[in-house]
């Protein structure tokens, strides 16, 4: 493997040697050497020149805001009546992670997904009957948001074997002014941020095989860690596939991910999703001008989705600090590793060499864990359970806080850095939590050195 | 993080003796050439910042003129102004992509694409937008105009020069014209849009004011003299630092604005709206302006709008040193890549048009090719120097 000559980053220094590019390279071939604020915008280092234009064109398309339609047609019409942002990258800033509002605010970069108990269609979530699944909680002129969604927290008390304290932030969002009559009366509520969008094209590509057969590994251990595959409903094949993408690993694809992000979060139907996001009982939004069908056309929405697989993850720094590698011995020790897989392989994706027969390091095994009670937001998706989440990957987490300007992290942003993200594991990860409650200072900072190294 | 508008509300005063930036520059650049370079960037951004925010000053004025006195004379005496104001700021789009000052305002100065329902009426919409809708908008102020969507990431949809241009010009229907609002859109009538003359002509008096407020805050940030502003900050780190924002400034601007946003996206989609200046019709001056802007930083030379020429060591003098042929290349490439720019037929919404043998989009691939061509040269530029550049 060959490094940029001259390859340098200001803010940290960093040395690679021919022996430790192989970890370093979390993205394979793929991996951009980069450490700025743009680390998340960069195109796979080894995209196709025939695949550049499809990436600008994609890149303008989710960066860019959508426009309501108007009566001469755009390409960019569509947006709404209901949305829950104007662009993808209002969420996804420079291909980021969204952060969580402070108290009594508004969430501007997450999403509220709700439900009723229950089943849905093909065993998904069971929509409320007036407000479907999601809240929208903007509006074009002339058409009410759904509803009022503002933040509020508990603060949870704790403290080390050592003796040092700790506060962790439950959060109990509040969910008010319900524009087009009460919902249901159990509704449960999910408020969940937006996720970076590297290497999403990676992921994919892991066969579906291995996914199976670490699930299987995983049913063969004794301490209590079980990880197992989501079965989503694939809306393009019409068939049932493994869930990949998502908080709880509820969509199969990158395209139908993208769709659905479309569909729920910007009110824009695609060839995946041809509905508007808003239902029968909402029905002042029927009026709302549309921008023909499917309001994105299959050829933007293509380059959309290659613009989302072909996203580049940024490589590792520091990777031979002696404190980075004490963290990563400690990360496996500690069974962090089990789930959060350090190397998994890609297969062959047909017209994506890019993408295929990597060696890639994305600290998932994209299967669902029980987190445990703390961490449960009572909605079952297919089938992971309220307490079920997917191993989020943990690629390019060092550099959130560099792109995004935070360092919000588990699924509902609640937790202020990493170390509180460690402390909300539960359930299966219960025992490795306690061990890192149990550690001494200087080991707790060696792991949080490895996570900043990713 | 927020956008912060607070700081627009500073009492500021602009006084901007040019002896002092002499004074400053002729400091380290002395001795060290990488600190002369980054001496003279600082240099020519104030200047480019100043020239810029006296033509954002100059469009205020002549749209409260034409505000004044709604004539057709008066709007295109308006429209004129834009354009000159326009074109003085996309020099400066090379000062973006880094942690500069302008990033802070640039989603308010440069918003786009504009949502022209979500401002004013539009074909088939008559009623459309903040301007028509009294009941949710009792009155048109500067906190409606920019509160309307302040989340970072997303730009604002409702201020800026192209808010400026849609009021000025109106919808782009036909292929063979720009816009084609008349002034009598600000002239008070009983029916049609003079129903809400006063409420458009509030808007667009609002917006260029806050338009030259925003660009005020960005020259500020670059004035020669002060202490704790963004250029004293940006000449006292290592001189190998600010290269790194410098050379990200001009390879970011060439490659995913101008060549790819700009040029290759409307190109591939054959699509007018996802021209720049759809409105008015002046996207190619955009993307000539643009282009020399990454010349003028290479080069270190940059002509004023009053005529004069502000010259000094650019990125070249660097580069002449430590890749001699390389800068030769550039340098040719730089001049190269404008003229195919030059060339490309008017207006741009019409050239991306046809089969790939229309000339106009003849002409577009050929700037496309020499853009690519550029662009790989100035990342050989940046790893000849040993800084960092990654282009999308």
């Amino acid at each position: 493997m060959k490094l940029a000559a001259g390859f340098l980053i200001f803010s940290w220094a960093v040395t690679l040697n021919a022996t430790d590019t192989g970890t370093a390279l979390s993205g394979g071939a793929t991996t951009a050497f980069d450490a700025s604020r743009n680390a998340f915008t960069l195109s796979a280092r080894n995209i196709l020149p025939e695949h550049r234009t499809d990436f600008y064109v994609g890149d303008s398309f989710f960066n860019e805001n959508w426009l309501a339609a108007t009566p001469v047609h755009s390409e960019r019409g569509g947006l709404g009546p209901l949305f829950v942002s104007r662009s993808c990258a209002a969420c996804h800033v420079r291909g980021g992670r969204g952060e969580t509002p402070d108290d009594n605010l508004p969430p501007e970069t997450m999403v509220v997904r709700i439900s009723v108990p229950g089943q849905g269609a093909y065993g998904g979530p069971k929509p409320d009957p007036i407000y479907g699944l999601q809240l929208q909680t903007h509006a074009l002129p002339g058409y009410q948001p759904e509803a009022q969604v503002l933040a509020a927290y508990k603060e949870l008390g704790g403290s080390f074997a050592d003796g040092e304290k700790y506060y962790l932030r439950q959060p109990c969002f509040q969910v008010a002014d319900f524009a087009y009559g009460p919902p249901q009366t159990n509704l449960v509520v999910s408020p969940l941020t937006a996720p970076a969008v590297i290497g999403l094209g990676l992921l994919e590509a892991v066969p579906e095989s291995s996914l199976r057969a670490r699930a299987e590994q995983n049913a063969h251990r004794t301490d209590g860690i079980a990880g197992k595959v989501n079965q989503v409903w694939d809306n393009t094949d019409k068939k049932f596939a493994i869930g990949r993408f998502g908080w709880k690993a509820e969509q199969p694809s990158v395209r139908q991910q993208c769709a659905a992000a479309f569909d729920g979060d910007m009110g824009l139907t695609t060839p995946v999703f041809p509905d508007e996001n808003y239902t029968a009982a909402e029905s002042t939004c029927t009026n709302a001008p549309n921008n023909g069908h499917p309001e994105v056309s299959e050829q933007i929405f293509r380059q959309v989705v290659l613009y989302a697989r072909l996203l580049a993850v940024p490589v590792r720094r520091d990777v031979t600090n002696a404190m980075v590698l004490r963290g990563q011995k400690l990360f496996a020790q500690l069974n962090c590793a089990v789930c959060h897989a350090p190397e998994l392989q890609t297969g062959d994706v047909p017209g994506f060499p890019e993408l295929s027969q990597q060696t890639i390091h994305p600290y998932t095994d994209l299967l669902l864990h029980d987190m445990g009670e703390g961490l449960s937001d009572h909605r079952q998706v297919f089938a992971a359970s309220g307490r079920e989440w997917r191993t989020p990957p943990l690629w390019g987490i060092g550099l959130v806080g560099t792109v995004n300007g935070h360092n919000f992290f588990l699924h509902d942003g609640r937790a202020r850095g990493m170390t509180e993200a460690i402390l909300w594991h539960g359930g299966e990860a219960e025992h490795s939590k306690e061990q890192f409650r149990q550690l001494p200072p200087a080991d707790r900072d060696a792991l949080i050195s490895f996570l900043k190294s990713l | 993080m927020k956008l912060k508008r607070g700081l627009l509300m500073l009492p500021v005063l602009l006084i901007l003796p040019h002896a002092a930036v002499a004074a400053e520059a002729a400091g380290p650049a002395a001795t060290d050439p990488q600190a002369a370079v980054v001496a003279h960037y600082a240099d020519l951004m104030f200047a480019e910042y100043e020239d810029a925010l006296a033509a954002a000053r100059s469009l205020q004025t002549n749209i409260e003129l034409f505000l004044d006195h709604p004539t057709a004379d008066s709007l295109a005496a308006a429209k004129k102004s834009w354009i000159a104001s326009r074109q003085s700021y996309s020099q400066t789009e090379v000062a973006r992509f880094y942690d500069g000052p302008i990033e802070a305002v640039e989603g308010y100065i440069n918003a786009w694409p504009i949502d022209q329902n979500y401002l004013d009426y539009t074909a088939g919409a008559p009623d459309s937008g903040i301007i028509n809708d009294v009941s949710r908008f009792p009155h048109i102020t500067r906190d409606v105009i920019v509160g309307a969507n302040e989340r970072e990431g997303e730009k604002t949809i409702s201020t800026g020069f192209h808010a400026i241009e849609f009021l000025l010009w109106g919808q782009d229907l036909s292929a063979a014209s720009p816009g084609q609002r008349s002034y009598t859109d600000y002239v008070e009538s009983s029916d049609g849009p003079g129903r809400r003359a006063a409420r458009r002509r509030e808007y667009l008096r609002l917006l260029a004011q806050l338009l030259a407020d925003d660009l005020q805050v960005v020259t500020i940030q670059w004035t020669p003299g002060q202490p704790n502003n963004y250029r004293a900050r940006f000449l006292t780190q290592p001189a190998t630092v600010a290269l790194a924002k410098i050379i990200s400034g001009v390879g970011n601007l060439s490659s995913s604005e101008l060549m790819n946003e700009r040029m290759l996206v409307p190109f591939a989609t054959r699509s007018q709206e996802n021209e720049q200046c759809c409105f008015s019709d002046t996207t190619h001056l955009d993307l000539i302006r643009n282009q020399m802007g990454v010349r003028d930083i290479f080069l270190g030379s940059y002509t004023r709008t009053d005529g004069s020429e502000l010259a000094g060591p650019g990125l070249l003098a660097l580069l002449q040193k430590s890749d001699a042929p390389l800068a030769a290349t550039l340098q040719k490439q730089l001049a190269g890549a404008l003229l195919a720019i030059q060339t490309i037929p008017q207006p741009f919404d019409q050239a991306i048009l046809g089969d790939d043998t229309a000339p106009g989009r003849t002409a577009i691939k050929t700037a496309l090719a020499a853009l690519q061509a550029q662009n790989a040269s100035i990342v050989q530029a940046a790893a000849a120097l040993h800084l960092p550049l990654n282009l999308k």
